[in-house]
């Protein structure tokens, strides 16, 4: 441990404190991924019969041809030989093929995660936009009627079904006013609708989240030396209090993450685009195993990557995490 | 005599008492109006999904050709759908979908959830240590995409979205059950019943589950919320009940086909959810600040 320790300090120039963090984060990362590729494995072990037996609703087989595809799916190994076989391709990317038009899992998925990671992160940037402000006003106007009002707008904000605020956009700037396309895929343009469909529920816990934490920090100690020593009110906020309020916020944005990603497959339904929902969606109701297996055990791996950096930046920005 | 004179006093007493117990609530539902909007609305919500036919004639999934695709109106109050179904007689029946795509999960993740918990907090090194990794792996996969996986190994229906919002439930419940136990575990109440020799299982149930009720009803009622968001999302996609049902998401896919032509068709049924969605959250809320003030977020 101490050698790897020493490798990994060198590749990275990191201070010691930092690298062993890391290490430590890292350890503690790979079981999960190594889970999730398990549960994966195991989902589509839970259909009734088999994969094949499955597709039987889909696609005419004779007897002999489910038995002869059984046979190339490696269906007829034991388990543990079947898991171990999957991990194997697994390491060598091969996420298998897709039964219709068998397409191979990893080429399919990798022409469609751009669009909707491109989402996922333009409605966090929307959701930050709306939600930090917002957050802000309400801690600063603490008891007041802003604090009220922003309440409210992000208790409605988090009640509106996203698809369906997705809909009357639609219905309002496509069809009523032509501002905007239809449909989600023409580049910027097409991306506002949807980021904001799918930004706003986020906004709103965004909200509520800076309120609450600002609203602590705003009654600590250093905020009322800030204070004491004559700072102008915007500066005790903006750069004192918000800037240890904004700790907790980056861990919840983290753990927001895979809402944020599960509620992008259903968006880009309502939006038509192109993206790993669209993929996973047409792939469920095609009962196309390999592909959603895909699809999921993607978007869990992504889940976890991003909480590592999270807690990695989490890290970088407070020594108390690191030395702790 | 002495019975006599029992009697006349319990009587006297009982009355007092109740107005006493309806002047504590009414004093609660003062002091938490989230608490009190949120039931208000939710009550509405179940009364209407519980007697639509208190409120309209008309029957959800009869076609009438020849009134289809009619604006809001008098006679079809939130109009009527590509084949003349009165989207008000829609939404009103589809309420009783909703409301048990929103409980039922959530009571089944709780029930698992609660063992779970228990096990992991009060027994800890190994059982904890196994339970608690395995919570890490589920937490990890986003409850839409969960429930896509299984939806494609059970079928779409309303059952196996339940089902598959349920699984997605479970960590949650476990965690928050987990972490309540931890705290109580080494209180002086429960190190005094096990010094008195309660069993294992006397002291989980009587001394530490009482305990975890608040932050249990609290989160409940959140994730009916969210249960019945993640529902509609799942059958707008088209793998919860299947048409004509009139459920909400159901409806919802049917808007979103004709959204050129008939904005009435979307509209309503979106309202329906965002209104039960906003009650449960807010009496959530109302219970959070009146049962367990130190949840606050």
């Amino acid at each position: 441990m101490d050698q790897t320790c020493q490798v990994a300090r060198h590749l990275t120039g990191l201070p010691k404190i930092m690298t062993n963090y890391l290490l430590q984060r890292l350890a503690l990362t790979l079981p999960i991924l190594l889970g999730i590729v398990i549960v994966t494995f195991f989902i589509v072990q839970l259909i009734p019969g088999d994969a094949v037996s499955a597709m039987q609703g889909q696609v005419k087989m004779s007897a002999q041809q489910m038995e002869q595809m059984r046979e190339t799916l490696g269906l007829n190994d034991p388990l543990h030989v079947q898991l171990g076989k999957y991990l194997v391709r697994l390491a060598q990317g091969d996420l298998g093929r897709s039964l219709f038009g068998s397409q191979p899992v990893a080429l399919l998925i990798g022409a469609n995660i751009g669009a909707t990671i491109q989402l996922t992160v333009a409605a966090m940037i929307v959701a930050i936009a709306i939600g930090l402000p917002l957050g802000v006003v309400a801690a600063v106007q603490h008891g007041r009627a802003w604090d009220v009002a922003a309440t409210a707008v992000a208790m409605i904000g988090v009640s509106i079904p996203s698809f369906w605020l997705g809909l009357m956009m639609i219905q309002l700037f496509a069809v009523t006013l032509g501002w905007l396309p239809i449909t989600g895929d023409r580049g910027i343009r097409g991306l506002i609708m949807p980021a904001v469909a799918l930004g706003v529920a986020e906004a709103a816990i965004i909200t509520r989240m800076t309120r609450s934490t600002l609203i602590e920090v705003l009654g600590t100690d250093y905020v009322r030396t800030a204070r004491a020593k004559g700072l102008i009110e915007r500066a005790v906020v903006w750069k004192h209090a918000l800037r240890n309020a904004l700790l907790p916020l980056l861990t919840m944005i983290g753990m927001q993450f895979g809402t944020l990603f599960g509620g992008a497959v259903i968006i880009e339904n309502v939006f038509s685009r192109q993206g790993l929902g669209t993929l996973a969606t047409q792939a469920v109701i095609n009962r196309d195993f390999p592909v959603v297996q895909g699809c999921v055990m993607i978007a869990a791996i992504l889940y976890v990557l991003v909480n590592l950096v999270v807690d990695v930046l989490y890290a970088v920005v407070d020594p108390r995490i690191r030395y702790g | 005599m002495t019975r006599a004179v029992q009697q006349s006093q319990t009587i006297e007493v009982r009355p007092a008492g109740v107005t006493a117990r309806w002047a504590a609530v009414r004093q609660i539902l003062r002091k938490h109006p989230s608490l009190t909007i949120g039931a208000a609305i939710l009550a509405v919500m179940v009364f209407t999904a519980l007697f639509p036919s208190l409120f309209t004639d008309a029957n959800p999934v009869m076609m009438n050709i020849p009134d289809r695709m009619q604006p809001p109106s008098m006679a079809f109050p939130f109009g009527t759908d590509q084949y003349g179904r009165d989207i008000l007689a829609r939404v009103l029946y589809g309420g009783r979908y909703s409301l048990i795509m929103g409980t039922v999960p959530i009571v089944v993740a709780a029930g698992i959830g609660i063992g779970l918990g228990l096990v992991a907090g009060y027994f800890g090194s190994l059982a904890d240590l196994l339970i608690m990794r395995i919570m890490d792996v589920w937490v990890a996969f986003p409850i839409i995409l969960l429930a896509l996986a299984i939806v494609t190994v059970l079928g779409p229906g309303l059952i196996n979205i339940m089902v598959a919002i349920g699984i997605a439930w479970v960590p949650y419940y476990t965690r928050m059950v987990r972490s309540v136990v931890l705290g109580l575990r080494t209180t002086t109440y429960v190190e005094a019943a096990q010094v008195l020799g309660f069993g294992d299982r006397r002291i989980l149930y009587r001394h530490i589950l009482p305990n975890t009720l608040a932050p249990l009803i609290v989160m409940s009622s959140m994730g009916i919320a969210g249960a019945i968001l993640t529902g509609a999302s799942l059958s707008f996609i088209g793998l919860g009940p299947q048409a004509p049902t009139p459920e909400w998401g159901v409806i919802l896919a049917d808007g979103r086909q004709f959204i050129r032509l008939a904005w009435w068709i979307g509209f309503f049924p979106g309202v329906a959810i965002a209104l039960t969605v906003l009650g449960a959250n807010l009496l959530g809320d109302g219970l959070r600040d009146w049962l367990d003030p130190r949840m606050k977020v």
